[in-house]
């Protein structure tokens, strides 16, 4: 094929790639839904494929048959810790302004900035000949294009086709990635690309599959028809190899991927810091296992043809592209082409601002601080300085790569990104630890770190190096001082393949590390905090800013002056007085405490720029701050946390009041309206007819005293709620009282025409009450009960052991069981049927529970047989003798809930 | 022919004293205690004014306003709320379902006669 023709390709490819970044950039602007999709955001995880899947997983499906697949098992099947893991380290990573993984593990450890200096200069270490390998991936591709199949050799810097690629992915990752000096903006742009590019890749890999499946094969039975008939491939496909500790192989290639999909720079750039809303973890959960899936559906077919038709005579990584190549459907080739560079275009893009965020606010910033570079940056300087190290850290990183791709040449690149996935494991400890935690200490985590990555370093790297004939052969064969225990791939003789092998005994240095030096090392205060909101931050979450402590003296000029310097003096300004009007008013305990809350809110704007390690040490440096205990840490974060609930209390109370005033004030209007259409009808017509007159006066007196009743009512109630209300206690029988009661509505009752009739026990039920508080209960539950009696009312009366219940029942439409507790809260019918109106005041059967509660009585309401029964249990007064000892006592009781 | 008034309120004594009101302005009036009393009427007689409550005990006043505006016999009565209801969502709400007017407990007699013969003069 001519290279022209290739060149031209890729470039409208890239053009179409900068057209839609730039399009979504403008749509996001306009706050369109459909950027801001779940869909998006999952797609944009697929980022996970590169070149490596695009090409490598063929070639090693070719090799070892099915391990393949544990690249993608190890994703799928940590998506349920999605959901708990990684929403934690969402909503921690929005709360805290943390940009990258070296931010977190900063953070987390008490924003140790040698932490977060040597995670970044690891993930560099770990991630680089990652990279490289999709530099290369690029290069072979194209090389194959135009010379099929002829293979890619080392051309001069200037005339690689690979370098070039790579300054254009530089100038698209700066123009995207770096757009503003705001952190917490996302990249809308680059993420739709990316997520464009997830699809692309899809799509092309898929018609090449199929091309090879369908047109080349006679579809996958025939494929594997002969594939079982050939020696070499039954081995693979019957697991004849496998090696001796397959099980565990399996397991710990699979824990690699597990890890690398939540930590890799890429993953944790898309998964965490451009995610815009925990929710889109729902949809990434079962999508982004199913995008793995669909990319998996041809690799052993294609492999499995590959090994049919080329033999070893071609290298298995580019089966897929040599098909349509040998066929010479140079279109499909195109195509197919397109597609691996998308993988591997999405993956450089992704990285490299990810590991430029890293490298700047953990090793950059912090160094120019130390370095007192930056200490004379006037008006925002500061703010272009970050900008200008994050797009030098770009091209640095992509340098690098493309550095390492050059002089490492004819290093072995196979499995490249599994020795990158044994690498970012090295930090799956510190953050999972981090989380769960408390106890972890900064020293326990950076030891660990430290000690994972020499094993990493000496079993996965040292033998590349031996290989590469930098290093003596004696290593590998006599180990390390000639002593075998040490020999790089089988530490202290176990005999595993080289990645499983490292991710073993990096683990396991690291991890008992860890966990040993945390065990015996301290925290020091702001350690303490983090830990606490780490482990809790679903607890503070939203009252975040209380919950970080900060003790010590700061001016606000200082802090305006520090801000400035980022922003512009304009700028800060009105940043600063946005801070001063929304605390306007507010009441401090002392000046202290508004120290604390500007210090934290400079703090907060700078980490937006700068993550919020680098803010923490910036803001240090201008203010005088005093040193904590971790007791004091505690006993502040405990108080925080206790005034919160009562602040939330007093407004759940205050709210209460509020809906009951409404109330109250709505219950009055109905009486009021008659008194005074009735009073101004009486008013303007001198010459009534007396007796409408009187009838007219007498519904006005009815209507006051309507009124009079509610008034008491609520007063009444106001009284028992507060505690104030006072019970005169005599032993009474109470079956004398229920016949009072039902002596006062006989009438009312004939008058219903309803059918009435008592069970009451035979035997005196005594007990101590307040004689008139308990007919009122009885009246309430009468008065309700021929409001709605169809029929017919029973009242019962009985005692059982020590209690008494008094009953009464009636067959009206009866209360539904979920309503059963709060028909007794004051005004219920008024606020649960909302334009229904209530029947009587609301008020009754409040005051009846309140009563009750008084006497340590229990009140309800149940159906039974068919009717509705309102009831109350007292204590029995067993003899009259018993009583008497105590029938004086007219205390005060408190009720029992 | 005199103007017919539906009067719909679950309280007797609202009731009895719009109900007089209506019968001194001349006014052929008919009660209701409750929403089925209510629609009951309102398709016996086809009022051209209803005053109307919101909050009753079985069918509330915003579902009666509904039917009246929605039935091609009543379409052109004229609604006017009469509730104890005095937010300002609540008044939007009664005008979004169609009232004419909505007037707010306690309200004055004058009031009520007046908006009536508007509404009948408009008619």
């Amino acid at each position: 094929m001519q290279w022209g023709i290739i060149i031209i390709v890729s470039l409208l490819y890239l053009l179409l790639l900068f057209g839609l970044a730039y399009w979504a950039e403008q749509k996001a602007e306009q706050k369109s839904h459909f950027i801001n999709s779940p869909y998006i955001y999952a797609l944009s995880l697929a980022v996970y494929c590169t070149a490596w899947t695009y090409y490598g997983s063929i070639g090693r499906a070719s090799h070892t048959g099915y391990d393949f697949l544990l690249i993608y098992l190890g994703p799928t099947l940590s998506m349920p810790l999605w959901w708990f893991m990684m929403r934690k380290i969402i909503r921690i990573a929005k709360i805290q302004n943390i940009f990258s993984l070296a931010d977190l593990i900063a953070t987390r450890y008490g924003k140790n900035v040698t932490l977060g200096a040597i995670v970044s200069i690891f993930t560099v270490l770990g991630v680089i000949p990652y990279l490289a390998l999709q530099i290369k991936a690029i290069s072979e591709t194209f090389t194959l294009l135009l010379d099929y199949p002829k293979n890619y050799a080392r051309n001069p810097v200037f005339l690689d086709y690979g370098f070039y690629i790579t300054l254009v992915m530089a100038i698209f990752t700066i123009y995207f990635g770096t757009r503003r000096l705001d952190l917490t903006r996302r990249n809308e742009g680059m993420v739709f690309a990316i997520a464009f590019e997830s699809i692309f890749k899809l799509l092309a890999f898929l018609v090449a599959g199929t091309y090879v499946v369908f047109v080349v094969f006679d579809g996958f039975s025939d494929i594997f028809q002969k594939a079982f008939e050939q020696k070499e491939l039954q081995k693979i496909l019957y697991f004849q190899d496998s090696a001796k500790n397959q099980a565990w192989e399996w397991f710990l290639i699979g824990l690699a991927s597990l890890f690398a999909v939540m930590f890799l720079p890429r993953q944790f750039q898309m998964a965490v810091v451009e995610n815009k809303s925990e929710k889109h973890l729902e949809k990434a959960i079962w999508l982004f296992p199913l995008y793995l899936l669909l990319i998996n559906i041809f690799v052993l077919p294609v492999a499995l043809a590959g090994k049919l038709k080329f033999g070893d005579s071609i290298d298995a990584d580019i089966y897929i592209l040599a098909f349509p190549l040998q066929n010479n459907n140079y279109s499909l080739a195109l195509l197919t082409y397109l597609g691996g560079f998308a993988a591997s275009t999405s993956m450089l893009i992704v990285a490299s601002l990810a590991l430029s965020l890293m490298l700047t606010n953990n090793l950059f910033i912090p160094l120019s601080i130390r370095m007192g570079v930056t200490q004379y940056f006037k008006d925002k300087q500061w703010g272009k300085w970050v900008l200008y190290i994050r797009r030098a850290s770009i091209m640095l990183v992509l340098i690098l790569a493309y550095w390492y791709l050059y002089t490492a040449f004819d290093l072995p690149l196979v499995s490249i990104g599994l020795v990158s996935f044994v690498a970012v494991s090295q930090f799956a400890p510190a953050v999972i630890g981090g989380l769960y935690w408390k106890e972890a200490t900064h020293k326990g985590a950076l030891a660990g770190i430290v000690l994972g990555f020499a094993v990493w370093f000496y079993t996965l790297i040292v033998p590349n190096f031996v290989e590469a004939g930098l290093l003596s052969k004696s290593i590998m064969q006599e180990g390390l001082f000639g002593m075998s225990w040490l020999r790089p791939q089988s530490l202290f003789g176990l005999e595993f393949s080289p990645v499983a092998h490292s991710l073993f005994w990096s683990l396991f240095f690291n991890i008992t590390a860890y966990v040993a030096i945390s065990a015996f090392t301290s925290q020091n205060s702001q350690e303490r905090n983090q830990a606490e909101l780490f482990v809790d931050i679903f607890k503070y979450a939203d009252s975040y800013d209380e919950a970080v402590i900060w003790k010590g003296i700061a001016h606000k000029k200082n802090l305006e002056e520090l801000l400035a310097r980022f922003v512009g003096e304009n700028k800060a300004k009105n940043l600063l007085n946005e801070f001063e009007q929304k605390n306007q008013g507010k009441l401090y305990a002392d000046e202290a405490e508004r120290n604390a809350k500007l210090v934290k809110y400079a703090e907060k704007i700078l980490a937006t720029a700068i993550g919020s390690t680098s803010a923490r040490i910036l803001v240090a440096s201008v203010v005088q701050e005093e040193m904590l205990t971790q007791e004091e840490v505690l006993k502040i974060l405990k108080e925080t946390q206790e005034l919160k609930k009562l602040n939330f209390e007093l407004k759940k109370a205050d709210a209460l009041k509020n809906e009951f005033i409404s109330t109250v004030t709505h219950e009055l209007k109905t009486p009021i309206t008659s008194i005074r259409s009735l009073s101004e009808i009486l008013y303007e017509n001198p010459d009534l007819e007396s007796t409408q007159r009187e009838h007219f006066l007498k519904t006005v007196i009815s209507e006051t005293e309507r009124m009079e009743r509610l008034i008491n009512q609520v007063l009444e109630l106001e009284k028992f709620e507060s505690g104030k209300q006072k019970l005169h206690l005599t032993t009474q029988n109470l079956n004398e009282i229920v016949k009072e009661a039902i002596r006062i509505y006989e009438s009312i009752i004939a008058e219903k025409k309803i059918q009435f009739s008592t069970q009451l026990s035979q035997e005196p039920l005594w007990s101590e009450v307040d004689k008139d508080r308990i007919l009122q209960v009885i009246l309430n539950f009468l008065s309700n009960a021929v409001k709605f009696a169809k029929t017919k009312i029973i009242v019962s009366s009985y005692s059982k052991q020590n209690f008494i219940e008094i009953a009464v029942l009636d067959d009206g439409k009866g209360v539904p069981a979920e309503l059963k507790d709060a028909i007794f809260e004051k005004f219920f019918q008024a606020e649960n049927q909302n334009n229904r109106k209530p029947k009587g005041s609301g008020l009754g059967l409040a005051i009846s529970k309140k009563i009750i509660q008084y006497h340590k009585g229990s009140i309800g309401v149940e159906q039974e047989q068919g009717m509705t029964k309102f009831y109350f249990r007292l204590f029995r007064t067993l003899s009259l003798d018993l009583s008497e000892t105590s029938s004086d006592n007219t205390t005060i009781l408190k009720p029992t809930t | 022919m005199p103007m017919k008034v539906l009067i719909v309120d679950d309280e007797p004594n609202i009731l009895m004293s719009l109900d007089f009101l209506m019968r001194k302005e001349g006014y052929e009036v008919f009660v209701a205690r409750n929403g089925t009393e209510a629609l009951e009427s309102i398709q016996n007689h086809l009022p051209d004014v209803v005053l109307l409550d919101i909050m009753m005990p079985d069918v509330d006043g915003y579902e009666i306003c509904r039917f009246i505006k929605s039935n091609p016999e009543t379409e052109n009565s004229k609604v006017i709320f009469i509730s104890a209801k005095s937010k300002e969502s609540d008044i939007k709400k009664g005008y979004e379902i169609g009232a004419d007017f909505y007037i707010t407990k306690p309200f004055t007699n004058k009031q009520i006669v007046n908006k009536v013969k508007e509404l009948f003069i408009t008619s």
